[in-house]
């Protein structure tokens, strides 16, 4: 039995693999490591509507360079409509036309932005103050005497805009406040108050950028004006200033969507962060989409979010081929290790070694009393997986009560797998007793710990992500791995005795 | 604490890799592991071929089956129930004598009927199978295990494992269960491991917990004298196992039963590498002499073939 066609296989897969990784290194200009980058925001925004069936227009803010962002490319898809980019006071806005539209549709506007420190608002022109304030009685002694109280504390506009949010806020809410509250929302009912009391200020939105968020919505905000210089407000806490991770996307005071002929429109948004050379990123604007440049980066935004995690399995997998064949540890099921990395990597390390250890070692306990019940296997394990996800639910409330945040990220454990661990660890703790359980649970965490040690790394998270060839390099390493006939480490303690006499 | 991977190969030692894909790989078709893997088909294979195995009592298939297994084992003093493709000796029951109502296992422990009864509710669920797929449980009687190596074990009956290479014995070793390893014979969990050499039967060596052992610890009877009787027919039993089975690289687990002698217990498609530190030698050299013979050859041949070259002189002597 021959064996060249399989190392002919492999050699094709190793070369074809760093051939494309060499490509985009020199063509695309994909750097080997993360270091040295420029991180870019790649935002996505879905705009939903049912349209009436005649004609509808779609008008939506888009966002401009502004401090800490500047903007590179856009792109929309939005088959049967036509596009228009409109420049108007203060702002860019998107306006998609169609004569016929029925029924359910999507728009998608997907921009990338570079975060660029050294970068600067553009001059914007205070708003100008609305005059046409009226009242309604009782709210009109309420609004006045609000003002009144932040204006005795206060010594300039954004101090007022403080200090009026501050009596807004739940703890300092009073009476007026609260009355106020019933009839208007709370950031229109701030600007006019504001307004009221001479201060230019008006409601902008903008979107907190977070990796790998979907369907998030815009929040408002405030920005009160004060002679050339403006500043920001959460409407909700009353503090001031603009977070790093807020990119403003419409900051002219007007709507964010405005849908006519359609009903029921919603607007939302998904982003990645990704990091790219200063250089290309400006040029990938030019970058045709050829065969070549086969990249994940072609997917939408929602999906790319996606394959990054499912890109850094093979990597899992083959820290627990090298762990298996190179050194011979036992694993309780092949590759939970993995699975159980892949969580750690949404827990964070600690409290995910933590979660998994108090999720089994209860779950043993519940099912040592199980075995008692005289089950059915399959009604057994059933029962182990709701008693899994009653565990977690327990520690999320209870990590959330004494206010571990971190605890509430154990729902990311995979419960199904979890629950069979627990099974066989309990049918090895009654068939070999617990030091077999210990060998082999130990051993299972330890593979996870080094899979997620590994698919944690920034530098390998960077080339999987942005050099699909690397998959193919991996595949012709396992395959090499699959065919090594040579000892494993721990066969050299195992065999010892025999080298002895 | 660690040796190295040249005094190893000087040694003849193969690794699990190697075993892996060089013999199990290579030399046992996947087509043929339900013959073994399923100890029902291995049985009813085994009476086909004339090959002794172990009587059946009976066989449980159905959940409803469970309810009835009591009839089934009036009249056996002692049974042995296992899963049909249980792997590693997992799930396996040994009843050895039934008073009143009480089911006595040999290290003493007492069982209901209820407790014999979700044993083997367990076995059909999967619980001891691969993969944890639906099995059978079979139902056997207890081996009346010879005498002569009463010494030489605790509770549980000590058995023969002959590896088989492409119909060759090859090398072979006795399990004797010991009060660590519960009265099973698997070597991992405590049991002594007794190199027997291939030309005559006789114990080379003894080891427990990967140790050199010169004596049984529980009953402290010394390992040396140990002879197999009918030591060639077991030889036999082994080497047509190749041909009833078509497996080029086939672990036999064979017992004594005092009135049929050698029976052949189970097969196993990946046998263990322990029987390597069993024999404080490797098996390699043996299969690549093994390797290099022609195909074709009968089982009386290939059994003198290897008396001849695997013989081997005892250790035991020599230091005793």
């Amino acid at each position: 039995m021959s064996r060249l066609p399989f190392y002919l296989i492999v050699a094709l897969l190793l070369v074809s693999g760093a051939a494309m990784s060499i490509h985009r290194h020199v063509q695309f200009e994909v750097p080997w490591t993360p270091g040295e980058l420029r991180q870019v925001w790649e935002i996505e925004a879905q705009v939903n509507f049912t349209a009436n069936g005649g004609p509808a227009k779609v008008n939506m803010a888009l966002p401009s360079s502004q401090q800490g962002y500047r903007i590179l490319t856009e792109h929309t898809a939005s088959p049967g409509y036509g596009l228009a980019f409109l420049e108007e006071e203060g702002g860019r806005r998107a306006e998609w036309s169609t004569r016929e539209a029925i029924g359910d549709q999507q728009l998608y506007y997907s921009v990338q932005a570079l975060v660029a420190p050294e970068a600067r608002n553009t001059q914007i022109e205070p708003p100008p103050l609305r005059r046409d304030i009226l009242w309604e009685s009782p709210y009109d002694t309420a609004a006045s005497q609000v003002i009144d109280r932040a204006w005795a504390r206060s010594a300039d506009h954004f101090t007022f805009a403080r200090e009026l949010i501050h009596d807004f806020t739940d703890e300092r809410q009073g009476e007026n406040a609260r009355l106020l509250l019933t009839q208007f929302d709370r950031t229109p009912l701030l600007v006019r108050l504001l307004n009221q009391a001479g201060v230019p200020a008006h409601e902008v939105s903008g979107l907190m950028l977070d990796h790998g968020r979907r369907r998030q919505n815009l929040m408002s905000w405030i920005q009160v004006f004060e002679d050339q210089q403006w500043a920001l407000f959460d409407p909700r806490t009353g503090e001031q200033g603009r977070p790093d991770d807020l990119l403003l996307w419409e900051s002219a005071g007007q709507a964010v969507l405005e849908v006519q002929g359609g009903t029921n429109s919603r607007i939302n948004f998904s982003m990645l962060s990704r990091n790219q050379p200063a250089a290309a990123a400006v040029r990938s604007q030019l970058a045709d989409d050829t065969l070549l440049n086969f990249s994940i980066h072609s997917l939408p935004l929602e999906d790319q979010a996606l394959f990054q995690t499912i890109l850094l399995i093979p990597i899992g997998a083959l820290v627990v081929v090298l762990l298996r064949v190179l050194v011979g540890i036992k694993t309780s099921g092949t590759f939970m290790p993995v699975l159980i990395a892949l969580a750690f990597i949404q827990t964070t390390l600690i409290t995910g070694l933590v979660g998994f250890l108090m999720v089994v070692a209860v779950g043993l306990v519940i099912r040592n009393y199980l075995s008692y019940l005289n089950l059915l296997l399959v009604a057994r394990v059933t029962a182990v997986i709701i008693t899994v996800i009653a565990i977690i639910s327990v520690f999320s409330v209870l990590s959330y009560r004494f206010g571990l945040n971190a605890g509430l990220t154990i729902t990311f454990f995979p419960m199904i797998i979890l629950s069979w661990t627990i099974e066989r660890m309990s049918i090895l703790w009654e068939e070999e007793g617990p030091k077999q359980v210990l060998i082999q649970g130990g051993g299972s965490l330890m593979t996870a710990v080094l899979a997620y040690l590994a698919m944690n790394n920034p530098w390998i998270r960077h080339i999987t992500f942005n050099f699909l060839g690397v998959q193919l390099m991996l595949m012709g390493l396992i395959l090499l791995l699959g065919n090594y006939t040579g000892y494993r480490l721990l066969e050299l303690r195992r065999f010892k005795p025999v080298t002895e006499d | 604490m660690w040796t190295t991977p040249a005094r190893l190969r000087a040694k003849n030692i193969i690794g699990m890799n190697r075993r892996n894909i060089r013999y199990i790989g290579r030399y046992n078709n996947r087509r043929l592991y339900p013959l073994v893997d399923d100890k029902l088909k291995t049985k009813l294979l085994a009476q086909e071929y004339g090959i002794t195995t172990p009587a059946l009592i009976g066989t449980v298939t159905t959940q409803f089956g469970v309810k009835h297994i009591r009839e089934m084992l009036v009249g056996h003093a002692g049974f042995v129930i296992k899963p049909a493709k249980g792997s590693g000796g997992k799930g396996i029951l040994v009843i050895e004598r039934v008073e009143g109502d009480r089911y006595i296992k040999p290290s003493g422990a007492r069982l209901s009927l209820e407790d014999v009864e979700r044993h083997v509710s367990n076995i059909l669920s999967g619980l001891y199978s691969l993969g944890g797929s639906p099995d059978v449980a079979l139902v056997e009687a207890l081996i009346n295990f010879d005498d002569s190596f009463a010494e030489y074990t605790y509770e549980g009956v000590p058995d023969i494992r002959v590896i088989v290479f492409k119909g060759y014995p090859v090398m072979a070793m006795m399990r004797l269960s010991t009060a660590a390893s519960d009265g099973k014979a698997n070597l991992h969990q405590g049991a002594v491991g007794v190199g027997i050499d291939i030309a005559s039967g006789t114990a080379i060596r003894g080891v427990q917990f990967d140790r050199t052992r010169h004596d049984h610890p529980d009953t402290g009877h010394e390992l040396a004298s140990l002879h197999i009787p009918g030591w060639e027919t077991l030889l036999m039993l082994a080497a047509g196992c190749y041909e009833m089975t078509g497996l080029g690289y086939l672990g036999t687990d064979m017992v004594l039963d005092r009135a049929h002698g050698p029976m052949l217990l189970e097969l196993n498609a990946r046998p263990g590498l322990a029987i390597q530190m069993a024999n404080g030698e490797g098996l390699r050299s043996r299969l690549d002499l093994i390797e290099r013979q022609p195909d074709g050859v009968s089982a009386e041949e290939r059994v003198v073939f290897s008396q001849h070259h695997f013989a081997r002189s005892s250790e035991l002597r020599e230091t005793a």
